[in-house]
């Protein structure tokens, strides 16, 4: 259990933790979700007490980090990846820091090997790839077999093998009813790993909620309709705004929101429309995401005048049935 | 609260202590191989210095005035390599901080370890302990072969003689707190660059600017820099190697222990208070 209170942290002129509060159940996967420079790497380290915060507690199963009797098998973390000395193997590196939490050599080699890196574990470790040192920060992560879990992006640099390896992992972990919190940009994965949101922006609690709530809350639900003679089109709009539709332009078709796709081909029957196309539509979680965190992007790109997401600017996924 | 034990076995009595500490920091120290070719430089600079000294004194010891060979002191001229294998251990005891946090490992460091100062003791403990077991292998192998290549040509020490011995441990105690001293600059810059910069400013460019000084002023400030204090605390007939008015040797050792305490403080403070 994790449980951040109040969290507020300024580097200077920035504030990149405003006010922060959330709980990180045991048991759950819980996504860390943020826009670029939003404050999740920032809340990590007030977690683990490597920065201190301005205001506001922290506490990893009601104890602040520092009064930790044994940290490593409390605690675990992927702070960064490639956080190693170029210089040191990968076993002298997790060797290392099993020697100061009394951690038996025996399960170095153990978490190398369930991480993949058995073979490369003596080999010095500035030849690694981004994924294997994301894997090595995983296995320093596993290494006191804590009951708490921390990743900061784990998924960074990986093979998509790599990325079903972590969520595997993560789902597991949670499943053996430990803590597990694990930032991500990629709602569409945390979607498949996460039980639960904490959702930031800006350095503030945005969301923090079940994922199939905010699934349920956010998902955009629409219908793409098509037609061709611009006197039916006409017909069709007001048929539709008749019966409480919203309809917006993209790009030749007509998005409608507020009815299900029966209805609108019985509507568009009965103005005698011809229709082209008739396909329930379902903006991806991705967007709304951003949709939610639009307000808080720190690096946005903002180029046209109406940054306004248009139905034709966004990935569509087509409901299924 | 109720906590959910987890898969996680039950956690051991007590709690992380400065013993585990001390035996990552020797994993660590040992696994790196900038440990080891800092040591060769070391090893090689104090070595070689030394050789070059006496082989060149051995070889015009015939032609010395008078003045030279009254203040000729074998012991000093043997461990002047010391004043070249400072600048690599001192490299070493600024990489030892340094290095974690451009590496980042600095982190890991304090995660496993939340107690920094415990962190900083053992770094301390253990770069002493191999910086001193260096430092005396090479004060005794340098007196030695430069006795050697002064016998016969020039007159030589031995260890039995007053001074001698002392002068010679000297020469270890110096690397040692030394090194200690750039471990500390290193806790208090982070950066090995800007580290190693301020070292080697501190040790060969500072005594360059008070040798340009009235000799007023350089006498009354000679005494109290770390070159003087390193000919002081290797040499037998004081003045030999210096031109300066110097504190005696256990005086200008323990002012050496206190430069390096002060760095330690000083980076000790700024190291539990900064942000990793
Ligand atoms: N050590 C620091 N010194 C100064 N500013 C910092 C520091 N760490 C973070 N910041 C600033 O704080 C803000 C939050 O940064 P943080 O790295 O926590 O975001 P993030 O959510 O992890 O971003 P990303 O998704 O890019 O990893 C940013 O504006 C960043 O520039
Ligand atoms: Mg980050």
């Amino acid at each position: 259990m994790i449980e951040a209170r109040g969290l507020t942290k300024h580097y200077g002129d920035t504030t990149a933790v405003s006010d922060l509060s959330f709980d990180v159940r045991p048991g759950q996967v819980t996504g860390f979700l943020g826009p670029n420079g939003s404050g999740k790497s920032t809340t990590m380290r007030l977690i683990m007490g490597l920065d201190r915060p301005d205001a506001g507690l922290v506490t990893l199963n009601g104890r602040v980090y520092h009064d930790l009797p044994w940290p490593l098998r409390e605690v675990g973390a992927l702070l960064e990846a490639k956080a190693i000395h170029p210089g040191r193997s990968a076993f002298d590196h997790l060797w290392a820091l099993a020697q100061t939490n009394d951690i038996p050599r025996s399960r170095v080699s153990q978490v190398l090997d369930q991480v993949g890196l058995a073979s490369v574990a003596r080999r010095r470790a500035g030849k690694f790839s981004l994924g294997m040192g994301q894997r090595l920060g995983i296995a320093g992560a596993l290494l006191g077999d804590p009951e708490i879990l921390l990743f900061d992006e784990p998924i960074n640099g990986l093979d998509p093998e790599g990325i079903r390896w972590v969520r595997h992992l993560l789902r597991g972990l949670a499943a053996e009813g430990r803590t597990v919190f694990v930032s991500s940009h990629l709602m569409s994965e945390m979607a498949l790993t996460a039980d639960r949101l904490v959702v930031i922006g800006r350095g503030r609690l945005i969301a923090e909620m079940p994922v199939a709530e905010f699934i349920a809350c956010n998902s955009r639900q629409f219908v793409r309709v098509r037609t061709s003679k611009p006197a039916e089109v006409t017909a069709l709009c007001d048929a539709l705004a008749g019966a409480g539709a919203q309809v917006a332009d993209d790009d030749g078709a007509m998005c409608v929101t507020g009815l299900c796709a029966a209805e609108i081909g019985e509507l568009a029957a009965s103005v005698g429309a011809t229709l082209h196309e008739l396909s329930p539509q379902m903006a991806s979680l991705e967007d709304a995401f951003m949709e939610l965190t639009r307000d808080s992007v720190e690096f946005g790109v903002h180029d046209a005048p109406d940054d306004d997401v248009r139905p034709s600017d966004i990935e569509l996924a087509p409901v299924k049935r | 609260m109720s906590v959910v034990t987890a898969g996680a076995p039950a956690l051991p009595p007590g709690s992380y202590s400065l013993a585990g500490a001390l035996r990552s920091e020797w994993t660590k120290l040992r696994s790196v191989r900038s440990t080891t070719w800092s040591l060769v430089a070391t090893a090689v600079l104090t070595i070689a210095i030394g050789i070059l000294a006496t082989t060149t004194e051995a070889g015009r010891w015939a032609h010395a005035n008078t003045g030279d060979r009254l203040a000729f002191d074998p012991t000093s001229l043997s461990l002047a390599g010391f004043l070249f294998g400072q600048l690599a251990i001192g490299v070493l005891g600024v990489l030892v901080v340094s290095a974690e946090y451009s590496t980042g490992t600095i982190r890991a460091t304090f995660g496993a370890v939340p107690h920094r100062i415990t962190v900083l003791a053992a770094k301390v403990a253990v770069f002493s302990g191999v910086a001193f077991v260096i430092g005396e292998v090479l004060a005794f192998s340098s007196f030695f072969i430069g006795q050697a290549l002064l016998s016969g040509s020039a007159p030589t020490a031995a260890l039995s003689q007053p001074g001698v011995l002392r002068a010679v441990i000297g020469g270890g105690l110096f690397l040692t707190v030394l090194g200690l001293f750039a471990l500390g600059l290193g806790t208090i810059v982070r950066h090995s660059a800007g580290a190693i910069t301020a070292f080697v400013g501190i040790f060969f460019v500072v005594p360059l600017i008070v040798e340009a000084l009235p000799s007023s002023i350089k006498d009354a400030v000679g005494k109290y820099l770390p070159d003087n204090i390193g000919a002081t605390m290797t040499t037998v007939k004081q003045g030999f190697r210096t031109d300066v008015p110097t504190f005696s040797p256990w005086v200008s050792f323990a002012l050496l222990c206190a430069y390096a305490a002060v760095t330690l403080i000083i980076g000790g403070i700024l190291l539990a208070r900064r942000d990793a």
